[in-house]
């Protein structure tokens, strides 16, 4: 019972089963092989291509405990991919790792102005987060564009490749800057105060102020940090191939990050969060895609099959549901039993 | 919040413009003799597209036909109110790429009352009334599928084995997604030993077309032939191919519509075998077709551009005249 009642019990069990149907439908899916010095399979495509969303996600999440929300990230994702690019296609030496740097760099930079604006309007003028930082996600793909002036910008660069495609000590690359980036803010928030400051501005604002926390410049922050983890996630992106897409990079993945959240058991109004369970929703997430390609669900039902299975993840996540299965509430068990005849339906 | 302020002042400065030509007092905007053409474009979202922009400004100037061009930024309203500015300007003749399908009927009546002859260019309308347009300009997706299949039947006429397909299809719903895969079936679906092994939505970009082959290359051991709508997704899941250490263009043959630069790069290179051309310099044909109807000669209802197919060993020669 102890084992059902632990919070990433869920998200685990949905991840198995996604593995298991496509273990099922692809014998050798779990298979990992060497190839050419580096791991190659599926599931290190999963978490390959799962890293943006991992990124994104984490940053959402900060956003969310405060009790906010960035809509802005898919445009910060396309803005720092492009100036990266457009950086480095006028490099007389497209290789050189001076210059693969500062693009890095720029990318970074601009970040922290587009994060620090959002926190500007959330945390210094009061506007509420969805509106504000929807500014920015319908202004910034616009600047991307401006930017790589409409086109895809190619760039032929090896060492920017290594960002989003290359490989270190055979694993992907993106993957251990998404580790990096993860163990880090689960050492900023949970072995110092910052994450109790984070979750009682979220939770209690009143009583946040009250005991003296300065809710301003912590709710600022947490946009730049946003800010920066979907650079990297569109530095990622971009770098994978080796173009900046200013129309459809990083497009609706601030939804899908918001989804992550929430399938990681953080609730949308504040306050407790939690990362371990926002990453397994990204891989979720991305195994749920990864699903459908190889399981060839026809793209017409594409979406309504993401659906029923988010549906599905949600409804066995609902408090009511988890009541049944504590069998602390009997009279609660009722309707909660009924919802999951649907689910199963 | 930007945009909407610039729309706000590109629309002000269309009406400014358009009450400047009624100072004139020229009636039909066409005071020097010039042929004047209102050509109302989606926007610039691609590549595809500002080449065909660029087209079709350069071969105004050449042909002597004075341009009115006004950009919509992939929004219906801005498109119509441009067209509506074109009425007012009194120009010879509009030219337009409908955003959507639908919704035109009463702002082509409108230029249909002022005498105004309108062409459409690469996308079509859906409307009840084809006397609203003089002629449809543009490529013919399902010819384009047809092509393609056309190049697999041919090189695989001399084997009896099994060749299995796998297809990256564009954006769902999109006109060209649909078409292209029912061009190609047509074909392929005369012959059983062609068979799709899987067939998946990349949404026409270079990221998902990565990722949606790494998944094929995963899930399916024996694949032959890619089929993809358009070059961005061929180019993303070439690095897939790639990266699961397999040569494209030799262990899996490769197919992909559209023609832009980087696809003949990597023609050249050897990574595609055969592009099919959809061409956006239609300018030259639209300047054609709008000298006709200006001196009041009948055109054809549909007319195609000029398009054409490139195999690997064409590559290199064609590569220079690339615009785009």
């Amino acid at each position: 019972m102890s084992l059902l009642r632990h919070r990433l019990f869920w998200p685990l069990a949905v991840l198995a089963a996604l593995l298991a149907v496509n273990t099922a439908f692809t014998p050798g899916f779990l298979a990992i092989r060497v190839q050419d010095g580096h791991l190659y399979g599926s599931l290190i495509d999963i978490v390959r291509f799962g890293a943006p969303l991992i990124l994104v996600a984490l940053g959402m999440t900060l956003v969310i405990a405060t009790g906010g929300i960035d809509l802005s990230v898919g445009s910060v994702v396309a803005i720092a991919g492009a100036l990266a690019c457009e950086y480095i296609v006028d490099l007389p030496d497209q290789d050189d790792l001076a210059g693969v740097l500062t693009a890095i760099g720029i990318a970074l930079a601009a970040a922290v102005v587009l994060g620090a604006w959002n926190g500007l309007l959330v945390a210094g003028f009061g506007v509420q987060p969805i509106v504000a930082t929807l500014v920015l996600m319908v202004a910034g793909r616009g600047v991307a564009q401006l930017i790589t002036a409409g086109q895809n910008t190619s760039v032929t660069s090896p060492t920017f490749k290594v960002f989003g495609g290359g490989y270190w000590l055979t694993l992907p690359f993106p993957v251990l800057v998404a580790a990096a980036a993860f163990l880090l803010t689960a050492l900023l928030t949970r072995r110092t105060a910052l994450g109790l400051l984070l979750e009682s501005v979220g939770g209690n604002p009143a009583a946040g102020r009250l005991v003296g926390i300065r809710a301003r410049g912590l709710v600022a922050t947490v946009y730049i940090a946003a800010a920066l983890c979907a650079a990297i996630a569109g530095l990622m992106i971009s770098s994978n191939v080796s173009t900046a897409d200013g129309n459809n990079a990083g497009l609706w993945i601030e939804l899908d990050a918001i989804l992550a959240v929430v399938i990681g058991g953080t609730a949308l109004t504040g306050g407790r969060f939690h990362l371990t369970g926002t990453v397994l929703g990204a891989l979720i997430i991305q195994t749920l895609s990864t699903t459908i390609y190889t399981v060839g669900v026809p793209p017409e039902t594409t979406l309504v099959f993401k659906a029923v299975v988010v549906l599905a993840v949600c409804l066995i996540q609902s408090p009511r549901l988890r009541a049944k299965f504590r069998r602390r509430r009997p009279p609660a068990a009722a309707p909660a039993a009924a919802e999951k005849v649907e689910v199963t339906a | 919040m930007l945009k909407k302020l610039l729309t706000t002042l590109a629309t002000a400065s269309l009406a400014l413009s358009a009450l400047a030509a009624c100072g004139d007092g020229g009636g039909d905007g066409s005071g020097d003799g010039k042929t004047v053409l209102g050509f109302a474009q989606v926007g610039a979202e691609s590549a595809w597209r500002t080449a065909n922009t660029t087209s079709i400004q350069e071969s105004a100037a050449a042909a002597g036909i004075e341009l009115k061009f006004s950009d919509a930024q992939q929004k219906q309203e801005n498109q119509i109110k441009a067209i509506r500015s074109f009425i007012q300007q009194r120009v010879d003749v509009i030219a337009f790429s409908p955003i959507v399908e639908t919704g035109w009927d009463t702002v082509l009546k409108e230029a249909k009352d002022a005498k105004i002859p309108v062409v459409l260019t690469d996308r079509a309308v859906d409307s009840a009334d084809d006397s609203l347009y003089v002629t449809f300009l543009g490529s013919d997706f399902v010819e384009e599928g047809r092509r393609a299949a056309n190049w697999l039947v041919e090189e695989y006429k001399d084997s009896d084995e099994t060749v299995n397909i796998v297809e990256l299809q564009g954006t769902t719903g999109s006109a060209p997604a649909i078409d292209r895969k029912t061009g190609f079936e047509e074909i392929t679906s005369a012959d059983p030993k062609f068979q799709t092994i899987a067939s998946q939505a990349a949404d026409f970009t270079r990221a998902k077309g990565k990722e949606v082959m790494q998944a094929f290359l995963s899930a399916n051991k024996d694949i032959d032939v890619l089929y993809a709508h358009n070059d961005d997704m061929a180019l993303g899941a070439i690095q897939a191919i790639e990266e699961a250490g397999l040569k494209p263009g030799e262990d899996i043959k490769i197919i992909s519509v559209d023609g832009v630069k980087d696809a003949f790069v990597a023609m050249t290179e050897g990574k595609i075998n055969v592009v099919v051309e959809c061409n956006p310099l239609l300018g030259p044909q639209l300047m054609d077709v709008v000298a006709k109807i200006a001196a009041g000669q009948p055109t054809e209802k549909r007319i195609l551009t000029e398009e054409g197919v490139f195999t690997m060993d064409q590559a290199a020669a064609e590569l220079p005249n690339r615009k785009y």
